[in-house]
């Protein structure tokens, strides 16, 4: 194992790939500045700084890719993706498929978001379930340095575009990092961070890290839970989920992003649709507000779900439990 | 105008100027002490100073993260300006901006937008708003970007707009050579975007960007031209970022003898030149503008600190319309 900050886990994943494979090029404003080593060891030619023009570095990326490359394209903050959706919706994730399924587009989209930085709105905005919601994309969001290493790889090498999302808060945090010469986590594989049999949390990015600290305060009361990195949105890992929720029948899914129409409220639907019969309480979604990120401190993190707050909603479903058994003894 | 008068307004941009730097110094020096970082427009202040006293307070601007000078040049108060910055309730935007979409409607500063280009896609819009009668009569619109926005598609598709829907708006291209890390050679292959510009078929004027006298001037002719026939002006002034893109930057990536070419056109270092050598001004008077400006700035610190954060229980306050909230 090598200790490691999430961004040098991303920079080996991108210079072991390129080692690799040849038809793995960089793009992005500023990846050439940013990353030196890459040009000098790969060239010019491989490792692109681009104009400021997000739509055509995506677009590009797709006819690359479509055309024999296989692209890593740097977004910056995920808000800018907005300028590159046409071509990473309407193009990478529609075109195998329009063509009767011709053309591969083996690219990848990275971009940071998350709070952390006070950057506000037009910086910080988890939208991956927007990418999640477009069919023909995969999208991804580690937690870890050995994740992001691991999945940033696999991501590269998938024959079809995946997006890849990085946590600002998370970027110089360290982790150990395997130092098998191919270290390849897979995409669509949940972790399971702790085993319990009480409750199942589910987390992915920052709110892992939330989730195992309720976890730790929750087995001081006593309570065992069960703690799932998702890592890889979509496609999501439904067996790694409805196997704990059998387990436990509790649910509590936790994001930064806004709780409407995201990952937690696929993961509510997953528990209702495919284990109805397991489940012993309503499911319990902590998400962000459905309001833009601001930039004060105060406010930036009062939109972020708290270890408190996962505390009290598993307190609160055992709680609920308890009162349901004595009032069934009473009657 | 009188030589007199002329030579007052040439001493009120200079100190204009020194404001913005203040402030912007003052910054970087909050930030390196844990406040949250800025895009920096040292450099530029004869940019924003230039247009801004070109401009009435009738007319609006859009502006991006490059904002300070476009602001102060406006006339907002440096105190609610840091406020915003550190996320304070005295912020223009009660702290939920931070430093990188300050709008300030009152001052005329609308749609301030960091999305590289944003700015670019809204400015048609407010224009047709005025020429549709919602404006202040008479005003026009002036849009402050980058060359790094230029090279975003957007930038062709708004003016494009304008020119066919003649509307009464501005586009100030601050060409600054810096597009974030990226130099602006890397990205297009002439110097000057007002090329481009001309290809849609409005009228560009490109002039020395740190020099104020000169984009007043240019602004002024601009502006007038505007308001005489409604139709769209593209002005590119040539400047240079002097610090970096976001502090903290070391600026590690950037060529020394360029910058220091540069920092040889210290745009306030022109205007205070100009000044001195005509006898408008002498040694002790500008050491005298030089601290007036650094306490206005140190107040505003004062001021800013003291205020109070947001409460996070309006945390979702602004999101929608609020029922009966503007008449
Ligand atoms: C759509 C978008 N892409 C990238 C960025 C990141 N970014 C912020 S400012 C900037 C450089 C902008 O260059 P320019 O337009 O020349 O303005 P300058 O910073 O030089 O004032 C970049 C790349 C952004 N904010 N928005
Ligand atoms: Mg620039």
């Amino acid at each position: 194992m090598t200790r490691m900050t999430i961004e040098q886990a991303i920079h080996q994943a991108l210079a072991e790939e390129m080692l690799r494979d040849e038809r793995v090029i960089l793009m992005g404003e500023g990846v050439a500045t940013k990353r030196r080593d890459l040009v000098q060891d790969f060239g010019a030619a491989r490792v692109r700084n681009t104009p400021l023009a997000e739509a055509v570095i995506a677009g590009t990326a797709v006819g690359a890719a479509a055309s024999g490359l296989r692209p890593v394209v740097d977004l910056l903050f995920a808000p800018f993706l907005a300028y590159a959706m046409d071509a990473l919706v309407n193009s990478a994730g529609k075109l195998r498929y329009l063509s009767g399924g011709q053309f591969d587009f083996p690219l990848v989209a990275m971009s940071m978001t998350g709070s952390g930085w006070c950057v506000g709105a037009q910086h910080n905005h988890n939208l991956e379930a927007m990418f999640a919601h477009a069919p023909g994309l995969k999208v991804v969001m580690p937690s870890t340095a050995a994740d992001c290493k691991g999945l940033l790889k696999a991501a590269i090498r998938d024959d079809d575009p995946v997006l890849f999302f990085s946590d600002l808060a998370l970027l110089h945090q360290e982790g150990d990092v395997p130092d098998t010469a191919d270290h390849l986590v897979p995409l669509g594989q949940a972790a399971v961070r702790r085993m319990g049999n009480d409750v199942t949390l589910v987390g992915y990015a920052k709110t892992v890290e939330v989730c195992l600290q309720a976890a730790a305060q929750l087995q001081a009361q006593g309570i065992a839970a069960e703690v799932i990195d998702l890592r890889t949105l979509k496609p999501l890992d439904e067996a790694t989920l409805l196997n704990s929720l059998r387990k436990t029948g509790r649910l509590v899914v936790v994001t930064e992003a806004s709780g409407l129409c995201g990952l937690a409220a696929e993961l509510a639907a997953l528990a209702a649709t495919r284990a109805f019969d397991a489940l012993r309480a309503p499911v319990v979604r902590l998400t962000g507000p459905d309001a833009p990120a601001a930039s004060s401190w105060v406010l930036e993190q009062a939109a972020l779900p708290s270890v408190e707050a996962v505390v009290q909603a598993v307190r609160g479903m055992l709680a609920e439990a308890a009162a349901g058994r004595e009032a069934l003894a009473a009657s | 105008m009188s030589v007199e008068g002329s030579a007052a307004e040439a001493i009120r941009r200079l100190e204009a100027m020194l404001l913005v730097r203040a402030y912007e110094e003052k910054l970087a020096e909050l930030q390196r002490a844990g406040a949250p970082g800025t895009c920096a427009s040292v450099g530029q202040e004869a940019c924003a100073v230039g247009v801004a006293g070109a401009l009435e307070a009738r007319d609006r601007i859009l502006t991006n993260h490059r904002s300070a000078g476009h602001l102060i040049a406006r006339g907002a108060d440096p105190g609610r300006l840091v406020a915003e910055v550190l996320g304070r309730v005295d912020g223009y935007c009660g702290g939920r901006s931070g430093s990188l979409h300050i709008s300030a409607k009152a001052l005329g500063v609308v749609l301030t937008s960091t999305i590289v280009g944003g700015e670019l896609s809204m400015a048609p819009g407010v224009a047709l708003a005025q020429k549709m009668g919602h404006g202040e009569p008479g005003g026009i619109v002036a849009v402050f970007f980058g060359d790094g926005a230029a090279c975003e598609g957007i930038f062709h598709e708004s003016l494009n707009l304008a020119v066919q829907w003649q509307l009464p708006l501005l586009f100030v291209c601050e060409n600054n050579d810096w597009q974030a890390f990226v130099h602006r050679r890397e990205t297009m292959p002439g110097n000057a975007i007002a090329a481009w510009a001309a290809g849609h078929g409005l009228p560009v004027a490109t002039v020395d960007g740190n020099d104020v006298e000169a984009v007043h001037e240019a602004a002024r002719d601009a502006v007038a031209a505007i308001r005489a026939d409604g139709r769209p002006r593209f002005l590119e002034l040539a400047t240079y970022r002097l610090r970096g893109h976001f502090e903290p930057d070391d600026q590690a990536y950037v060529d020394a003898d360029e910058l220091a070419r540069w920092q040889a056109r210290d745009p306030l270092q022109i205007q205070a030149g100009r000044l001195l050598a005509q006898g408008a001004l002498d040694a002790g008077e500008l050491a005298q503008l030089r601290e007036r400006a650094a306490a206005r700035i140190v107040a505003a610190v004062t001021f800013a600190q003291a205020s109070a954060w947001p409460d996070p229980r309006t945390l979702t306050r602004h999101v929608y319309a609020e029922q009966g909230a503007r008449p």
